[in-house]
């Protein structure tokens, strides 16, 4: 049994690393000189080329990468925000009130739930184009905040996280008089933290990673995200520093690896819990 | 009493207009999304595949485009990539994730960091810059051939073959296993271990309970995965768009990327329309026969 269990630890070890050697490749060539990144033999840079990070925040003309990492984050910030407070207001009667139709909402948000997002793409597009907000960021952003986009998802998560929190709380509330505003904003949103922690994460990792839909709606380099700057860097990569594409790379998955070792419970048990996509 | 009664009746009649009006107050801002960004396009995008679109104008045209695509040898490759790539990716990422969860799913050591790192390539797989990680794995001086190399193999460029380009993308797909990986492990944490030792009683071993314990109270779960994974890989883009473009020769040119191109580079709204119609369609029909053939396979409690 005992050797076993070590037989089954080397080769998760192994397996691990083998899945994760790429990650450590691109971390490490993001230090090297062109010559070293695609030598197998030199796994460390035999001199450290920091200055990859520096030419390549700026190799992009007249913009630098902290342009597209502000708007990243206001464009991503944005969302989450618009998803937290959509998301929980459209859970709430789901899990708490006898209300007309809810079987038939019900069903209608489970069939968003599956609806596959690519049917969308272009009626979007011609209705966002008809209201003037491509080129800007209100396609993305406005949807979010009435629960579109991933909301269904979000919505199914809170409304199982809600009915897990026992109805004492507010049959006790009810008698003191709350209505359901009062239940919503008093009992159930504190107690739905790590629902609103899991959802939040996961409408940060999802926008931050979406290419599609920026691709389609921002035009302006101005307005570029990370996502469409490291693209423009890759296309205009042919014969440049590969050191400067990968540590731009690093850079854009930083925020996504900080928050996931900060918060890794959130996410996995998110997952865990609801069997979200991803 | 009979008074009281009907007090109370009204009282809650009262109430139930009180809840009724709240829910719909709650409801108001994803009831609006609903129909302003997902029920109006979604209709708008079956009107549209009836429609001839290009820059200038739109004209009624029936099933033409449907029929059209028939005739069009690019989107039936496109269709029959597309429908290639869901059929080997998806399984292969299940029975990975379904292989490594089993190995995991005793409270053994270390379980908690093996979950937390082969959930990584999860978390940043569709972006960008796994993209440009990918180009250069498998691009012609790329690691997987400078490590061939120290074998004396000379590897081609693995993207831009046409033979292999749809097997990188395939690989980048499965390397993602892990949200599916913790998905069963959970579900493996919930089978009740008196039926592992009520087999073991019975003179079952391994096998026997992988195949009559673990896979049938894991069934709902595989169903659910399965479905899950397949209406997703259907929708393939951003890594086909960035690595391969769609090439060589089409040969990784999915549905998405295809409907991308006669969509903005074309601007025929029309006949892309019907494509997304047409890959729904293919959607739906894959995802029933899955959900038809499980009541074969899944087995639900009570």
């Amino acid at each position: 049994m005992k050797k076993n269990n070590v037989l089954k630890h080397i080769f998760l070890i192994l397996f691990c690393l083998a899945m994760c050697y790429p990650l450590i490749w691109l971390l490490l060539g993001s230090f090297k000189y062109n010559n070293e990144i695609f030598s197998v033999t030199n796994i460390l840079p035999s001199t450290w080329k920091f200055d990859n990070y520096k030419i390549g925040w700026t190799a992009i003309p007249q913009y630098t990468f902290g342009t597209f990492f502000v708007n990243s984050f206001i464009l991503v910030i944005s969302i989450v925000v618009g998803t937290l407070i959509s998301t929980t207001l459209a859970a709430y009667p789901f899990a708490r009130i006898d209300f007309k139709f809810k079987k038939v909402w019900f069903a209608i948000l489970m069939g968003t739930l599956m609806l596959p997002g690519q049917i969308l793409l272009i009626p979007r597009y011609l209705l966002f184009t008809e209201l003037g907000w491509t080129g800007s960021y209100k396609p993305l952003i406005i949807p979010a905040f009435f629960a579109q986009a991933s909301g269904a998802f979000f919505v199914y998560l809170m409304i199982q996280f809600m009915r897990g929190i026992p109805k004492q709380l507010d049959e006790a509330a009810i008698v003191d008089g709350c209505g359901h505003f009062r239940i919503f904003w008093n009992i159930l949103l504190p107690n739905c933290k790590p629902a609103m922690f899991s959802i939040g994460l996961f409408s940060f990792m999802w926008s931050w990673d979406d290419f599609l839909n920026q691709l389609i709606y921002i035009n302006g380099v101005q307005d570029f995200t990370v996502s469409l700057g490291l693209r423009l860097f890759l296309d205009n990569a042919a014969s440049v520093n590969w050191g400067a594409l990968f540590a731009m790379s690093i850079l854009a998955i930083l925020p996504l690896m900080v928050l996931y070792f900060l918060a890794q419970e959130y996410f996995v048990e998110g997952v865990a819990s609801s069997g979200l996509k991803g | 009493m009979s008074d009281m009664k009907v007090h109370v009746s009204k009282k809650s009649k009262k109430m139930m207009i009180r809840d009724n009006i709240a829910a719909y107050i709650f409801l108001a801002p994803w009831l609006i999304g609903l129909f302003a960004f997902t029920m109006w396009p979604f209709l708008n995008s079956l009107y549209l595949s009836f429609q001839q679109t290009n820059l200038f104008e739109s004209r009624f045209v029936g099933l033409d485009n449907y029929f059209k695509l028939f005739e069009d040898d690019k989107f039936l490759k496109s269709m029959w990539i597309t429908i290639k790539f869901v059929f080997i990716s998806v399984p292969l990422k299940l029975t990975f994730a379904l292989f490594i969860a089993l190995l995991l799913k005793r409270e053994m050591k270390g379980m908690h960091m093996y979950r937390t790192i082969i959930y990584i390539p999860s978390l940043i797989g569709g972006s960008v810059a796994i993209a440009v990680m990918w180009t250069q794995l498998f691009g012609k001086n790329g690691l997987l051939n400078s490590f061939l190399d120290i074998f004396g193999f000379e590897g081609s460029n693995w993207i831009a073959n046409p033979k292999t380009a749809l097997l990188t993308l395939i690989i980048l797909y499965v390397w993602q296993f892990g949200s599916s990986m913790v998905i069963f492990l959970s579900g493996l944490k919930n089978i009740p271990s008196t039926l592992y030792e009520a087999c073991k009683v019975d003179g079952g071993g391994r096998v026997a309970s992988f195949f009559h314990i673990t896979l049938p109270m894991l069934s709902p779960i595989i169903l659910f995965n399965f479905v899950l994974q397949t209406i997703n890989s259907f929708q393939v883009f951003t890594q086909a768009f960035l690595i391969t473009k769609g090439g060589p020769m089409n040969e990784t040119n999915f549905m998405v990327l295809y409907i991308y191109d006669k969509a903005f580079s074309s601007r025929q709204m029309g006949y892309a329309s019907a494509m997304s119609w047409s890959l729904l369609l293919v959607i739906v029909a894959t995802t029933g026969i899955i959900f038809l053939t499980s009541k074969k396979w899944v087995y639900y409690e009570s």
